[in-house]
């Protein structure tokens, strides 16, 4: 529907399933009763069931705290998003800016939330393909050719992932390491190690693994990746704003390699 | 051997450090030009912020047509959701940086944000000056990637789904705009052919699209549109958060009796008295 008297019929009317606040007497969130039939929940399973409305058991929450703690929860100031935290914290402003910022900033290509959902995509791609008859590896190498990476696979930087034997310990350990997403991005791995593309299986292609076993939509794993990295942000702002302020990676004049024109004037 | 320092690249921005501090510029200079020594007091707003994203001195016609689009687009308004945001931030006693961010987060939006400035700016590279192209892209629109950050689109970008005839406004603006660009420009061919276009997106031109052929006018690249539209929309929503703080959070509308939960299970059933007292 489009035009105006659809704006009109909206004004003052907003329809929801989603909740509301009773002032001074209860809280709805998504049909159920904050302070009787929620009172009990972990933050992590009120975070999941406000995401995908569905109630997880205990082993499945422990696996998407798992995700965060193992694979994006570093104290270090020199990834980019800890980074906008930590020189927030040196130019003495607040905390939740910082962390918001960082935040914004992580829905980035290279890694975050784009990356994150490229690699879902990727292998919910996969499986129908694999669904549809066609071979793996040829559905592999024609991906590669066409969009020249895999998302979940190879890593800026380094060559090697650090958390994908702690997160997937920690999946056998909880009994999660058994679905078809996750057994499918380590066939994809052997083929691109075998076929010599040196693109390892990297964390967020195995954290997309083990949500798609969980039944978790494209949609949803944006959702849940939004504050995966605060912990690192938050951590890293307090350590600038402990030290002395400015003094976070200073940077003198000749640090800027200047490619442009020559002086001239106006 | 000492290794060498790692730097930041760029084409933009050259510092000479004072004589007695490393960390302090004692001139610096824009893309060649001395930014305290003789930009200042000599160049318009309007002309720096070209030079900064262009990298050269504006003609005439560039920098009016870019102060127009920072003049036209600076307060949306009150009633637009960027600027609501901001002024949430304001009745809520949030800090400055705060509202501003709340502008940018709606401000960035498909739905009259930056991102379908971009779009639109995308249809410009893609379908230039065929009207048939154009036809076709905004009857059927398809986002170009299949799975981003950004949700999907639910209209023809440069369009106002809501829309019932083009408003005085975005007339106004394009028509404005339109007299300060070549006569073989993005602007003068929306002006030319805005209503075969709104037809065929099956709703009237909105400002986003008047903007983005603006920017096309420029050269700007999508990237670049998208952060100056951004960027020019802020004033607005500063200037409405600071009334917004002053006037209070009891005179802003909370939309107290516009709700409706549709599967409210209804208060949980109290325990017996005489139990509860047992």
């Amino acid at each position: 529907m489009r035009g105006p008297y659809t704006l009109v019929h909206a004004e003052d009317n907003w329809q929801t399933d989603m909740g509301a606040w009773f002032s001074g007497e209860r809280v709805v969130f998504r049909g159920k009763d904050l302070f009787t039939e929620l009172n009990d929940f972990s933050w992590f399973k009120l975070l999941m069931f406000g995401i995908t409305g569905k109630e997880f058991d205990d082993n499945q929450i422990k696996l998407f705290e798992a995700i965060w703690v193992l694979s994006t929860s570093y104290p270090e100031p020199r990834i980019w998003n800890n980074r906008v935290a930590s020189l927030t914290g040196t130019a003495r402003s607040t905390c939740v800016l910082a962390t918001s910022a960082a935040t914004a900033i992580s829905e980035a290509n290279i890694y975050g939330s784009q990356a994150e959902l490229d690699a879902m995509y990727f292998l919910i791609q996969a499986k129908q393909a694999i669904d549809e008859g066609i071979e793996l590896k040829s559905f592999v190498i024609n991906h590669l050719k066409t969009f020249r990476r895999i998302g979940g696979f190879g890593r800026p930087i380094i060559n090697h992932d650090e958390r994908i034997a702690p997160l997937l310990n920690k999946a056998e350990e909880l009994g999660l390491a058994n679905g078809q997403y996750l057994k499918l991005a380590l066939d994809v791995e052997k083929i691109l190690l075998k076929e010599r593309f040196r693109q390892i299986l990297n964390v967020a292609g195995l954290a997309a693994a083990l949500m798609a076993d969980q039944k978790i939509t494209l949609n949803e794993y944006h959702h849940y990746s939004v504050l995966a990295f605060s912990i690192g942000n938050i951590s890293c702002y307090i350590d600038s704003s402990a030290q002395k302020e400015g003094r976070f990676f200073p940077l003198g004049c000749e640090r800027l390699d200047y490619i442009g024109q020559e002086k001239r004037d106006w | 051997m000492t290794k060498e320092k790692e730097c930041i690249t760029t084409n933009i921005w050259h510092e000479e450090a004072e004589a007695d501090n490393p960390f302090a510029a004692k001139a610096a200079y824009c893309s060649g030009y001395d930014v305290y020594g003789e930009l200042l007091g000599k160049v318009s707003w309007a002309e720096y912020i070209y030079l900064l994203f262009k990298l050269e001195k504006p003609q005439p016609w560039q920098s009016s047509l870019l102060e127009s689009v920072a003049v036209a687009i600076a307060n949306p308004g009150p009633r637009d959701l960027s600027v609501r945001a901001a002024m949430n931030g304001g009745v809520g006693g949030s800090t400055a940086a705060s509202c501003l961010m709340a502008a940018l987060a709606p401000g960035a939006g498909k739905n009259g944000g930056a991102r379908e400035v971009y779009q639109v700016m995308r249809l410009w590279q893609q379908c230039g000056f065929e009207l048939s192209q154009w036809q076709q892209h905004l009857a059927n629109y398809q986002d170009e990637q299949a799975v981003e950050v950004w949700p999907a689109s639910e209209h023809p970008p440069g369009f106002d789904p809501y829309g019932a005839s083009c408003t005085t406004p975005v007339l106004q603006t394009l028509d404005h705009l339109t007299s300060l660009c070549p006569e073989e420009g993005a602007l003068a061919y929306l002006s030319e052919h805005r209503q075969q276009l709104e037809k065929a997106a099956d709703c009237p031109l909105a400002m986003t699209g008047v903007i983005a052929a603006a920017f096309t006018d420029l050269q700007m690249t999508e990237d670049q549109a998208e952060i100056l539209f951004l960027l020019l929309r802020l004033p607005g929503a500063a200037a409405h958060a600071l009334e917004q703080k002053k006037l209070g959070w009891r005179n802003y509308p909370f939309f107290g009796d516009g709700l409706t939960l549709t599967n409210d299970p209804g208060p949980a059933p109290k325990e017996d008295n005489l139990q509860g007292a047992l």
